[in-house]
């Protein structure tokens, strides 16, 4: 096949990709990497990203690693297929750009750190740090305040469609909304209804599903 | 004028815009806000970036933050003027857009950083706290190793032409070569080579200009 993912189901930026090729409709062949045995460090995992991060992405003989730039290729590419997830006019494809850099630059940050403290630590047997926690959702609390009065305005962050920009948050979101985060999340009505509409997509159910049929 | 931008001549973030602007050749209205009396964090500019950071942008109507985005936005909108920016094939911009995301989350992360720790803090009277700076500086240099190792394959990160991804480090790297961190620059021949390249362009040295006052 193709088109290629190498990484683990539950990784939060394979998961990433996992959602994009959904949308599209787009067939393709998932390479587990034993993260536990560390082989993502490793050659020949390096060599299709050297910085030794999952995922690595392969479409026929293009490789590709950084799971936002993957997608964007992805969204262009097959343009034509399934979900339209980005914007040909430069003007509305600026505004799906902006809050792609929004998603990446502040809402990332302290949605990583929690979904790190709160989920995978407790899977890998370590201990919490509560003041980490408290910390993060301030800055969280802060970042949704902003998303709180874009979503009043806009059904989607990009616009009046569902596109990139919406979808990059769907990994943490997931994870963040089945812990005490979700208070944070519900605490502004319309960023509440939002992530409530996009983690009903299909496409995205069908990733949740693969990441519970994974063994860790 | 239809372009303006919003910002400071010593926002690293608001010069990633200026030079995209200089190396399209495009005309603009460069409108100062004053960070030191925290004028973004306050209207008129928190309508234009609600996260009351520099740079805003405007174009006729259209109004962006972000400086990536601004700048992607200025490349594909702006195509046929000036230096070509973006790759209109989707494979090549592809991997133009792989090193797209390795300046934002690697390159940037540490290098802000230790641009905070080396130059702002002296700026605002604050200690440097050396044992951070040297933990940085060998995160920095561990990302310049696999910079080392693709620049040694390919004159630009992208390829072998100039790219947004090459553009977006120019500020950053301006900044650190006023550091002893120049030394991990040097110290990797290929990356060497490539800042040398970077800092001699045109458009660069205009942005220089523009910023002085």
């Amino acid at each position: 096949m193709a088109i290629k993912v190498h990484g683990s189901a539950f990784s939060i930026a394979v998961m990433r990709v996992f959602a994009c090729l959904n949308e599209k409709g787009l067939e393709y062949e998932f390479v587990r990497v034993d993260m536990r045995a560390g082989e993502h460090t490793k050659e020949p995992f390096l060599s299709l990203n050297p910085f030794g991060q999952v995922p690595a992405f392969e479409d026929g003989d293009l490789k590709l690693f950084e799971s936002r730039a993957v997608n964007q290729y992805i969204a262009h590419a097959y343009a034509d297929k399934g979900n339209p997830l980005i914007c040909q006019d430069p003007r509305k494809m600026a505004i799906v750009s902006l809050w792609m850099e929004v998603e990446a630059q502040k809402y990332d940050a302290p949605a990583a750190k929690l979904t790190r403290e709160l989920i995978i630590k407790p899977l890998l047997g370590m201990s919490t740090d509560d003041a980490i926690v408290e910390e993060q959702e301030v800055q969280l609390a802060k970042v949704l305040d902003v998303y709180e009065a874009r979503l009043a305005q806009s059904k989607y962050l990009g616009g009046d469609s569902f596109s990139l920009a919406d979808l990059h948050h769907l990994p943490t979101m997931n994870y963040l909304i089945g812990t005490r985060v979700k208070a944070v999340f519900d605490a502004h009505p319309h960023v509440s209804s939002w992530c409530a509409d996009i983690l009903a997509r299909p496409a995205w159910q069908k990733v949740v599903a693969m990441k519970n049929n994974q063994r860790l | 004028m239809a372009i303006k931008v919003h910002g400071s001549p010593l926002s690293p973030a608001a010069q990633r815009v200026l030079l995209a602007l200089a190396e399209k050749d495009l005309e603009y209205e460069f409108i100062l806000v004053d960070l030191r009396s925290g004028e973004q964090k306050k209207e008129p500019f928190i309508s234009i970036n609600p996260f009351g950071q520099v740079p805003g942008f405007e174009d006729g109507d259209l109004k962006l933050f972000e400086s990536r985005a601004i700048t992607k936005y200025i490349s594909h909108a702006y195509a046929d003027k000036g230096t070509p920016l973006i790759d209109q094939d989707p494979k090549k911009q592809a991997i133009i857009g792989v090193w797209l995301e390795v300046e934002a989350h690697r390159f940037d992360a540490v290098g802000q950083k230790l641009n905070f720790e080396l130059l702002i803090k002296g700026f605002k009277g604050l200690t440097t706290d050396e044992a951070a700076v040297e933990q940085l500086q060998g995160e920095l240099g561990k990302v310049l190793d696999v910079y080392e190792g693709r620049l040694g394959k390919s004159k630009y990160l992208a390829g072998e032409e100039y790219t947004l991804a090459d553009l977006h480090h120019l500020p950053l790297i301006n900044n650190l070569f006023k550091t002893k961190v120049k030394a991990l620059f040097d110290e990797r021949p290929h990356v060497g080579a490539w800042c040398a390249h970077l800092l001699a362009r045109p458009a660069w040295q205009k942005v220089l200009e523009a910023c002085k006052f």
